[in-house]
């Protein structure tokens, strides 16, 4: 079977080791997280998890049932075959030189991506997209010499009605 | 009204029915033992090993079908009872465990005997919690309770600092929970029953597998409906024996590693499977691709997860298996399927699975079946993991039901001993045999001081062979006869037991285990058996480890006769 990429939405309840929970269940089955991001609901006291993991839809449907167990995770969704927003941000920090300082400005500004912070040598470009954009200008960037990178992991909503 | 952490705690086990504690003080809990005088209606029972506290609320809470509870102290006792734990994780058996914790101010330090038990605990409970304050102390013992014992079965631990068992707070008992995460699915989907009974009213050659389960759900009479009212025969898991009369003409008993030859083979020619409250085990499918190749399944758990996990599934039907049953069963049109009945019983009769063969010499299965014989069947077999399990599932006729308990999942060599005291305390009127292994018996032998100081009347059987059985089999079949690290000397267990103050007689021979086994029954009170018995006697049929079901190895041996030659028809 084919292994896809697969974003789950989880809603658990916010309460302390939740995440651990959740973490700790990944890694005993063995299945893989590419990213897991978490974050405060509109409801008090729910979390929303976005996870996207790696994996064919047997083994993908199986964490869907492992996670929907935990008693703290309040439901789950597999929204890849939604149409669904996604958005990750990044920071990433360029090598600069006084030379190509403006090739790479005009790189971000393509991109709609801004620079934060620049010193003698470097500066940190903050870029919000999905992962096509974002590896595209990591391509880009990368002949100027990268020199960190944080990203927050991918975020993701249904359009329309909610599911559930 | 106000009460401290411990007289919440108290009060709410009370509430919850909770008639008796398996526990270890130690350091954390001496605030809750003091408050345990003041609820005379929890008897605490003192276990010589927390593992065996563990054990034991286990062994209740299967026997009882209530939750079964045990309690640690912080640290060493808190990890001894992990064991136990985990093994009721795997078998799905309702086990409240409280664990004391340092004081809240030192909690993270390293503190003396600090352990952090509900990250250890994290994957083998069905859920877990720290205490933090005596006001939340009601509502996390209404929801464990709650989570142990409904939907799929499982443990639930509760760690208390404690500083919070001294704490005040209003006592106030939940009538309900609020667990919006926690909503265990119990109708089946009707659609999906309707299209299960459309495929067993179409199929020739429909078997039933029946699991833990059908135990748990007590749908004994719902399976013995669809069974009789469709002609299927029933085949069950280890842990599904005695879910139905094994002396009953549809019976085939167990299949698996160690399962009969013929309900393997009805397996493997079925063209329909009906799993009932079962997992597919690797233990009860052995090669997995090669399962049931020619059939359809149906399969109904309780819990979603289990559904597609091992073995793809034609019809899933999520809920319990009692009320699903009593829906399918009004769905199944009455049948005769004359033709693949007595397949059955041609392959019962050139398959003696469970035989025991004609002489002098004292083999194990002699000694299970003449238990089943002197107690006529009415008694609960508790068994360990090893040989004497597979001997134990094999050679006894269960006809009453939930009266095998053993471990199953986790396979827990010493489970039997501590496990047995929890049923005998749960089931005080009913006969209650350990059958032990000599290697697992040593592991838990400390528990026969709670057997004296409690005055439990276990019965006790060791099958005693000089190995560590099951492991010298495989070094037999599979690794040319090296026999590393399994010869084993035990010590002398009737003098042991005379030591623990438990009456005791060693049998050598066939003729005195009758004798022997009539005399632990008119004994009043717990007795030992230690049966010495032939040291090289393997476990058959079996299937070999990676092969299928259907190629299975047979017993090399001639001069068979069948136990339980006591069928009844119905």
């Amino acid at each position: 079977m084919t292994s896809d990429k697969h974003i789950l939405v989880a809603l658990v309840a916010n309460k302390p080791g939740v995440l651990n929970r959740v973490a700790s269940l990944f890694r005993r089955r063995g299945f893989n997280i590419e990213s897991i991001t978490v974050g405060h609901t509109e409801k008090e006291g729910i979390s929303r998890m976005t996870i996207v993991v790696n994996g064919d839809p047997a083994t993908v449907e199986q964490v869907r049932k492992q996670l929907d167990k935990v008693i703290d995770v309040v439901k789950v969704h597999d929204i890849t075959q939604d149409s669904v927003v996604d958005r990750e941000l990044a920071l990433i920090k360029v090598k600069t030189t006084s030379t190509n300082r403006s090739e790479i400005i005009q790189i971000v500004d393509i991109f709609r991506a801004n620079i934060v912070d620049v010193a003698a040598d470097s500066l940190i470009v903050e870029v919000t997209g999905d992962e096509d954009k974002l590896n595209s200008l990591f391509r880009l960037l990368s002949s100027f010499g990268i020199r960190e990178i944080a990203r927050t992991g991918r975020l993701a909503m249904t359009r329309g009605v909610p599911p559930g | 009204m106000k009460l401290t952490g411990a007289q919440i705690i108290c009060e709410s086990f009370a509430k919850e029915g909770v008639e008796v504690i398996f526990g270890f003080p130690g350091g954390s809990l001496l605030p809750f033992y003091d408050t345990l005088p003041q609820y005379p209606q929890l008897r605490h029972i003192l276990v010589r090993h927390e593992q065996g506290a563990a054990h034991a609320a286990d062994g209740y809470a299967r026997a009882s079908g209530r939750a079964g509870v045990c309690c640690a102290t912080s640290g060493p006792g808190a990890t001894n009872l992990v064991t136990g734990i985990a093994n009721a994780y795997l078998d799905s058996s309702p086990v409240i465990a409280l664990t004391g914790q340092v004081a809240r101010p030192f909690i993270g330090k390293d503190a003396f005997q600090e352990i952090d038990i509900t990250g250890i605990t994290l994957p083998i409970t069905k859920h877990n919690y720290v205490v933090m304050s005596a006001a939340e102390m009601a509502g996390v013992i209404k929801e464990a309770f709650h989570i142990a014992t409904t939907g799929r079965p499982g443990p639930v631990l509760i760690d208390v600092p404690r500083d919070v068992f001294v704490e005040e707070a209003e006592y106030h008992y939940p009538a309900r929970v609020d667990l919006p995460g926690y909503k265990p699915v119990i109708r089946g989907h009707s659609a999906q029953i309707k299209k299960a009974a459309r495929l067993i009213n179409e199929s020739r050659r429909p078997v039933i597998i029946s699991g833990r389960g059908v135990v748990i759900s007590r749908a004994y009479e719902e399976l013995r409906e669809l069974a009789e009212k469709a002609q299927i025969p029933v085949i069950t898991t280890l842990l599904g024996i005695s879910s139905f009369p094994e002396n009953h003409m549809l019976s085939l008993g167990m299949l698996g590693m160690h399962g009969m030859a013929h309900a393997n083979k009805a397996v493997n020619e079925a063209d329909l499977v009906i799993a009932v409250g079962m997992r597919f085990d690797d233990r009860a499918t052995a090669k997995v691709s090669a399962f049931a190749p020619k059939a359809r399944i149906i399969h109904v758990d309780i819990d979603p997860a289990e559904i597609g996990k091992n073995v793809r599934v034609d019809v899933p039907i999520v809920g319990d298996a009692r009320d699903v049953l009593r829906d399918l069963n009004k769905e199944v049109v009455t049948l005769s399927r004359v033709e693949w009945i007595s397949q059955m019983d041609e392959w019962r009769g050139c398959h003696m699975a469970a035989a025991i063969r004609d002489g002098e010499d004292l083999i194990p299965q002699y000694v299970i079946h003449s238990i089943c014989e002197v107690t006529q069947g009415n008694s609960i077999i508790v068994t360990g993991v090893g040989q004497h399990q597979m001997w134990s599932a094999q050679c006894f006729c269960y006809k009453k039901p939930n009266t095998l308990i053993s471990s199953g999942g986790l396979g827990t060599m010493g489970f039997e001993l501590p496990a047995a005291i929890g049923a005998k305390v749960g089931c005080p009127d009913e006969t209650v045999w350990c059958v032990a292994g000599d290697g697992g018996f040593q592991m838990t032998i400390q528990e026969l001081a709670t057997i004296t100081q409690e005055r439990t009347a276990v019965k006790i059987a060791i099958i005693n062979n000089g190995y560590l059985g099951m492991v010298r089999q495989w070094q037999e079949l599979f690794y040319g006869r090296r026999y590393v690290a399994t010869p084993l000397s035990s010590p002398d267990f009737v003098k042991i037991a005379e030591a623990y103050g438990i009456a005791a007689v060693r049998v050598r021979t066939r003729l005195e285990v009758v004798p022997a086994i009539q005399k632990a029954m008119e004994h009043d009170g717990p007795f030992l058996i230690d049966f010495v018995v032939e040291p090289e006697e393997n476990v058959y049929p079996m299937v070999p480890p990676g092969a299928a079901l259907a190629d299975l190895i047979e017993a090399p041996r001639t001069q068979l006769v069948a136990p339980g030659s006591d069928r009844v028809s119905e």
